[in-house]
């Protein structure tokens, strides 16, 4: 049980944009906007021309009751839209369509996990409204001599989520937020790595007294650093003798400090009434067809991971936390076996995500909307395709085209097993199926939607486009493409790592460089040590133009990686015992830390190719 | 003047071009101000064109004016306010792109009370317009300009919109024909509001037929608004010479005190030929009429405070000297908005108030829903109303501006229908003193087809409309 000794009370309102919609939630303008210039995507409704009427995104309301669903709300009979009249330049209305009454869901909960074990937080309501434009200064906000305005960002749909105040920590507020973004993730609503895609507000309040509303909190690091500060604030407030007033504070990230704002700011009559121009709606019938089709949320990840992998529930937690991982993971697994599957989690969730951590990096996944900038040239990329194979070359037996295949399918997926197995193809000419013992991957043409589905024996399964030509029919993996620098990037299996310091450029790892590196040390070719040593390398080099599937190869090959043969070892730790009687005495009289020179010299004996562990238990049982 | 059918005859025979330029020359020596702007070049350009491509419209080459508060692209559009000084739309409003596609030629931006905010035209930022019939009378309002043009003979056909009576009083008191549709027959998308849950575009002609014409091309389903509404009729095939068994009611809280006697008198006249006709004629009780003029003045002064907003000078339109944002915003709005404007903004943002919210918005809402329940109640035995459409015919200029609220009170018997969203046409019936006096045939929900055959059969069997008004 937690005690809850300050008697802290917290609850969250977090804006999120549901960034995944491909239009606007009142017009037909694109969310795809963020790489492109200011005021580029705008039209007479975002921009709030006079004239210009909302029409409601059936696909923005779709998506809040998909969000109001998992949030376990309940999604009420019908919806409304209301205006909230006030003035700021990033508003061309005059006022903000949002819900006032007849919010779209209300009255669910996120579990989280707790100060004392599993934690109930309330959703006192989830409900749509319409983001602003940006404001941009020249410089800093008070001495700017002019502000820009951006409207690409007006109009994007928001969902904003207010939590009761249940939580009674800073660290209980931020895993709200970290679980709250993992599910909206998984729903494939939002994506949390773009610009102003979450914002958060928040109200704390301590010993029973008056909360607190804290602004522009924009991170879930800075949720925490704010609240920390404004418990501590409180606190000298109420030791001072004085009282906790009612106010609205602003959260200047850089000094880590709430400030209180003007009261000016906060006498605010915002006049609500049911926006005209937006029919109520009936979304009753709504409901049960998009709870049939909402996807598994992590904690159902995490279960099947234990359950079908056999990991443990730390390890399927680490894993679950970012849906990018979890799908990484997923992917790896799928295109090995069970026992691969625990290997494959000790180094992901273990290694790769506090790597990931340490360096403050992210995931990034490619979709369609969010075609990346390119890595060489930093002109925006856009989707394509890449040339495979002919099928018919399949049907005919030609080996040419085999070996396209093939090597397709191994450069791409790590399916080294395809190399000497036989291929089959269906009378009808319209699956290939390649296999060999337990192994097996589909390939089925589904000309109806111009596609291969490519199905692999563990249940992954990706798409390639089929493009007819003449009487061929072209095999084409999608891509994204430079236009202007030729710079190409794989679609399905390629994942960017993102990393928040602009300062660090971009790295990308693959499902290929993630296998191989297993591979390797699976077949005991390197040790542990490299394994880390390969993935850090990987997470620090520049992205390379091409697509390189030969990545980890070349690590291997450039920093002479080997795994060095048990007898080498052996050896190299007498020597070092030998050449070391000092440490060998201090460590005899108890001083563990000589240990680690032997270790040391044992490492730089065999140039770094024995693994530090196998070196040490050696070391151990030399010296009794 | 020259009907729909006569102009596509001429055009027939000769150009579409010739025609417009008459009408150019005619508003070029008008002393009506009907026009903010006329749209000389581009009216001369399309007719050219058209006449070249034999175009096959149902307006083709037939000029048409357009309210100043309907958005045209590549043409001023002011809604008679000095805040949307040099206000060139980038796009068009859905009913002109149907005139584009119908062929019609757009001839002008016409006058009309700053943001469709008054009964008489003359809180334009561009002067008042006047009355054809009587140079030193209103034209009515708010859509005057557009009135007085197809009056005065300056364009044959014409767009308004019409609020609380914005159509229906100056057809009435610049004697020809104003329909205001039942809310969501036209789409809204392009037509700056004043207060969307009321307000309609609506068509004037010099004859019920071309009322129709124009209304066909107008009316229909637009995705862009969502309270348009997806009904596909062919209004001008309604019009039928017959009122045989057809029932009217006739609404006693539009007749009496504060009602010109000639103008009841005329209505009555009319209600009667339709009897003679073969109609019949029933008593209906509207018991909530006399609360419809403050609910209205609530929720329309509600709705543009909120509506106005946007007009900040940042984006578009006036502009005064750059300062910080609060103060830029301030004097753009002291310099850009009239008086009756700040008043209608001012009035509105109090009702909508925390503390005054439920006592005037929520409990005009009410009202409004008695307001229909009454309508409903009437049209269970009655097939059309008919009533006055003013109570009074045009005054003079400057007689009631400085009373806001006797301006207000000329509303009372146009502002009900608007609550209930039902169909309403103004047709000539009668003239006191020289002066045209207007009644209203007001309509079922959607049912715009009857409406239009009473007054297409009282046309046919009247000369009101004949009557053109003298010394142009
Ligand atoms: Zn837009
Ligand atoms: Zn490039």
């Amino acid at each position: 049980m937690y005690e809850n000794p300050d008697g802290v009370m917290i609850g969250l309102e977090v804006h999120v944009q549901l960034n995944k919609l491909k239009t606007k939630v009142f017009c037909g303008c694109t969310t795809d906007y963020h790489n492109d210039p200011p005021n580029s995507h705008v039209c007479p409704v975002c921009l709030g021309l006079p004239g210009a009427l909302p029409v409601i995104n059936k696909r923005a309301v779709e998506a809040a009751i998909k969000v109001g669903l998992a949030l376990n709300c309940k999604v009420e009979e019908h919806t409304q839209f209301y205006r909230k009249n006030y003035y700021y330049p990033d508003l061309p209305k005059g006022f903000q369509i949002t819900q006032y009454d007849f919010p779209i869901s209300s009255g669910g909960y996120i579990t989280i996990e707790g100060e004392d074990g599993e934690h109930r937080v309330g959703i006192t309501r989830a409900h749509m409204e319409e983001d602003p434009g940006r404001l941009v200064h020249e410089g800093t906000i008070d001495k700017s001599k002019y502000t820009l305005i951006d409207y690409n960002r007006s109009g994007m749909a928001l969902l904003e989520v207010v939590s009761d105040p249940d939580m009674r920590s800073p660290k209980e507020a931020r895993r709200y937020l970290d679980k709250l973004r993992n599910i909206l993730e998984y729903l494939d609503v939002f994506d949390g790595n773009l610009e102003g895609a979450l914002r958060v507000d928040a109200n704390i309040s301590i010993m029973g007294g008056q909360r607190a509303e804290i602004k522009n909190i924009s991170s879930h690091k800075g949720a925490e650093r704010a609240l920390l500060y404004e418990i501590v604030r409180q606190k000298n407030v109420l030791r001072r003798g004085g009282v906790v007033v009612l106010e609205t504070r602003h959260f200047d990230e850089a000094r880590e400090i709430t400030m209180s704002m003007r009261s000016k700011e906060e006498a605010h009559d915002y006049r609500y009434f049911p926006e005209p121009d937006l029919v109520p709606l009936k979304i009753s019938g709504w409901a049960p067809a998009i709870k049939a089709t909402l996807p598994d949320l992590p904690d159902a990840w995490r279960l099947l991971f234990v359950e079908q992998y056999g990991i443990t529930d730390e390890q399927a937690k680490a894993l679950t936390s970012d849906i990018r991982l979890a799908k990484f993971y997923q992917m790896v697994v799928q295109n090995r076996d069970i026992k691969f599957a625990q290997l494959a989690a000790d180094w992901m969730s273990n290694v790769l995500k506090g790597e990931l951590n340490y360096r403050s990096q992210t995931f990034k996944v490619f979709s369609e909307q969010e075609a990346p900038k390119c890595w060489a040239c930093g002109e925006k990329m856009v989707p394509s395709d890449r040339y495979l194979f002919d099928w018919n070359g399949i049907l005919i037996n030609d080996l040419d085209t085999f070996k396209k295949l093939k090597e397709y399918l191994m450069n791409n997926y790590g399916a080294f097993w395809v190399n000497n197995a036989p291929i089959e193809k269906d009378d009808a000419g319209r699956t290939i199926k390649i296999s060999v013992e337990n192994y097996s991957i589909s390939l089925i043409l589904d000309d109806t939607k111009n596609k291969v589905i490519v199905k692999f024996y563990k249940g992954g399964t990706y798409s390639l486009s089929l493009k007819k030509v003449n009487d061929r029919l072209n095999i084409c993996e999608d891509i994204f493409y430079c236009n202007n620098c030729g710079a190409s990037r794989d679609k399905n299996t390629t994942f960017i790592i993102k990393v928040e310091k602009p300062s660090v450029p971009e790295a990308e790892i693959s499902l290929i460089d993630m296998l191989k590196a297993l591979d390797f040390f699976e077949n005991n070719k390197i040790s542990e040590d490299d394994v880390l040593k390969i993935m850090r390398t990987i997470l620090q080099k520049q992205i390379p133009k091409e697509f390189d599937v030969e990545k980890v190869d070349k690590i291997v090959k450039e920093e002479g990686l080997k795994k060095v043969e048990g007898n080498i070892v052996e050896a190299a730790a007498l020597e070092a015992i030998n050449e070391n009687p000092q440490a060998v005495a201090d460590y005899k009289a108890g001083k563990e830390k000589a240990l680690n020179s032997l270790v040391g010299a044992v490492m730089k004996k065999t140039k770094g190719g024995a693994d530090a562990r196998t070196a040490r238990e050696v070391l151990l049982g030399k010296l009794g | 003047m020259a009907t729909i059918n006569e102009l596509k005859e001429r055009i027939h025979a000769g150009s579409s071009e010739e025609i417009v330029a008459e009408y150019l020359e005619r508003i070029g020596s008008s002393k009506l101000n009907a026009f903010i702007t006329v749209a000389k070049e581009n009216a001369l350009v399309r007719a050219k064109e058209i006449d070249s491509e034999g175009f096959e419209g149902s307006l083709a080459g037939i000029p048409v004016a357009i309210k100043d508060n309907i958005s045209t692209k590549g043409i001023l559009t002011t809604c008679a306010s000095k805040i949307l000084t040099g206000y060139v739309p980038p796009y068009d409003a859905h009913v002109i792109e149907r005139l584009k596609e119908a062929g019609a030629v757009i001839i002008g931006k016409t006058n009309m009370d700053e943001f469709a905010m008054g009964t008489s035209t003359e809180t334009s930022f561009y002067g008042p317009t006047r009355n054809p019939w009587d140079t030193d009378r209103v034209p009515g309002g708010s859509s005057g300009g557009s009135a007085a043009a197809v009056a005065g003979g300056e364009v044959p056909i014409a767009l308004g919109s019409d609020t609380g009576g914005s159509v229906r009083c100056p057809a009435s008191f610049c004697g020809v024909v104003g329909l205001k549709p039942t809310y969501g027959v036209i789409s809204r998308y392009g037509l700056i509001s004043y207060a969307n849950s009321l307000e309609q575009i609506g068509p004037f002609a010099t004859t019920v037929r071309d009322v129709a014409a124009l209304f066909d091309v107008i009316a229909g389903y637009d995705p862009r608004d969502s309270t348009s509404v997806d009904k596909e009729v062919n209004y001008s095939s309604a019009l039928k010479n017959d009122v045989s068994g057809l029932k009217i009611g006739v609404p006693e809280e539009y007749f009496g005190e504060g009602t010109d006697e000639n103008v009841e008198k005329a209505v009555w006249n009319a209600i009667h030929t339709l009897e003679d006709l073969g109609a019949t004629r029933i008593k209906v009780k509207m018991p909530h009429t006399k609360y419809a003029l403050s609910a209205y003045y609530i929720i329309a002064m509600s709705e543009a405070s909120s509506n106005l907003a946007r007009f900040d000078g940042m984006r578009y339109g006036l502009r005064t000297e750059d300062s910080d944002w609060h103060t830029t915003f301030s004097q753009v709005r002291a310099a850009g908005f009239g008086d009756e404007v700040k008043r209608r903004i001012l009035l509105g943002t109090y009702a909508l108030s925390a503390g005054y919210h439920d006592k005037y918005y929520l409990k005009a809402l009410k009202v409004r829903t008695l307001i229909k329940q009454d309508f409903e109640l009437a049209f269970k035995d009655a097939d059309v109303l008919i009533a006055p459409t003013m109570p009074y015919p045009a005054f003079k200029l400057g007689e009631k501006i400085d009373d806001p609220l006797s301006l207000y009170l000329a509303d009372v018997d146009t502002v009900p229908i608007n609550l209930a969203g039902v169909p309403s046409i103004s047709v000539p019936c009668g003239f006191s003193h020289g002066l045209p006096i207007g009644m209203q045939v007001i309509g079922k929900h959607f049912d715009e087809t009857t409406i239009l055959r009473t007054a297409y059969t009282f046309e046919e069997n009247t000369d009101f409309h004949t009557r053109e008004p003298e010394g142009l």
